[in-house]
């Protein structure tokens, strides 16, 4: 199934968790954040959050930034 | 660390108060457009700041990405911020994650409504504003140096009101340091903190003197040839200015009016 991760689309198995699609992805974990679908999904919620089809992910960390 | 913050300054007896925690620096900087992280580290040292701010992007997919938090002091507050953002719900949607990141309610609200000035859309920074204290952040606004607009932005429970003193990134400095005296005056009791448009050292001061609680600026030091040197500068001008408006200044007067007794001069 297609899922869109940071705008770019990505075929993935079904039945990937959220933690599973971070690993996969080789992402630290720590000092990350995730969206599901506009809305935020904590880091707790990872392992459980199963992934669907068309889903559209969006991964954040921090950058140099002023204004 | 907001308590060893406290704890540092409590005797100091004037430090800037945000959302409950005090700091002893009245200058908060930004991390952005170092030429190098020793450059920025040093900068970050010599400015004695205590709070720096840092932008949320998307994480880059095609390469591991080392984390930038790890190339900034861990003393630091981290403020983080929603620049670049062009709607309401896009830095909603932005300080959410990063309080999800990094487990704080402070945020730098910015809402851009152009992109040659920058300038705030202060429609959608309000509507941003009101929803983010709802939910419980600290919201720290960027905004047009104007009264009404920070009252509508203290009266939807933003912690500080942070009015730019010019284009961001401009380097300008105090464009209307009336609209600033007229909000300090305006509104004694709330945080005002200066943000973007500095540029050199005289302009921190002048902000300052003007009544301003605190400056928040990056460009000035970043894009200095010596951006340790600028920090320690900007360190020391916000420092004189805070002094200076403390002290209260003497009044401007058209003529002169002799500092020496006018009587016993020899004939």
């Amino acid at each position: 199934m297609r899922v869109y991760v940071n705008g770019e689309p990505r075929e993935i198995d079904h039945s990937l968790t959220l933690a599973e699609l971070v690993t996969e992805l080789d992402l630290p974990p720590a000092r990350i954040a995730i969206e599901l679908n506009r809305a935020v999904v904590r880091r707790n919620d990872w392992p459980a959050t199963l992934l669907n089809d068309e889903d559209r992910i969006e991964i954040v960390h921090f950058v140099g930034g002023g204004s | 660390m907001s308590t060893a913050i406290t704890e540092k300054v409590s005797d100091a007896g004037d430090s800037l108060i945000i959302g409950g925690r005090a700091f002893s620096s009245r200058l908060i900087i930004g991390t952005g457009k170092y030429r190098s992280f020793g450059e920025m580290r040093a900068a970050h040292a010599a400015s004695g700041a205590e709070m720096v701010t840092v932008a949320v992007r998307r994480v880059p997919l095609d390469r591991s990405s080392e984390s930038f938090l790890d190339h900034l002091d861990p003393a630091l507050q981290i403020l983080p911020n929603t620049a670049g953002c062009y709607t309401a719900e896009d830095a909603l949607r932005t300080a959410r994650l990063a309080r999800e990141a990094l487990g704080t309610d402070l945020v730098k609200l910015e809402v851009i409504g152009d992109q040659t000035t920058l300038f705030p859309d202060n429609e959608q920074t309000l509507e941003a504003a009101r929803i983010l204290v709802k939910e419980g952040f600290v919201v720290l606004p960027y905004f047009n140096d104007d009264l009404i607009m920070a009252k509508k932005l203290l009266d939807a429970g933003c912690a500080a009101i942070m009015p730019l003193a010019a284009p961001i990134g401009s380097g300008l400095g105090v464009q209307n340091p009336a609209n600033l005296r007229i909000m300090r005056e305006q509104l004694p009791d709330a945080t005002m903190i200066v943000d973007a448009g500095v540029g050199t050292a005289s302009d921190a001061a002048i902000a300052m003197e003007l009544g301003a609680d605190g400056v928040l600026m990056n460009t000035a030091i970043a894009e200095a040839e010596d951006p340790a040197k600028m920090a320690t500068a900007m360190k020391l001008a916000i420092e004189a200015g805070r002094l200076a408006y403390v002290a209260g200044r003497m009044p401007k007067r058209l003529y002169a009016s002799a500092s020496s007794p006018l009587s016993g001069v020899i004939r």
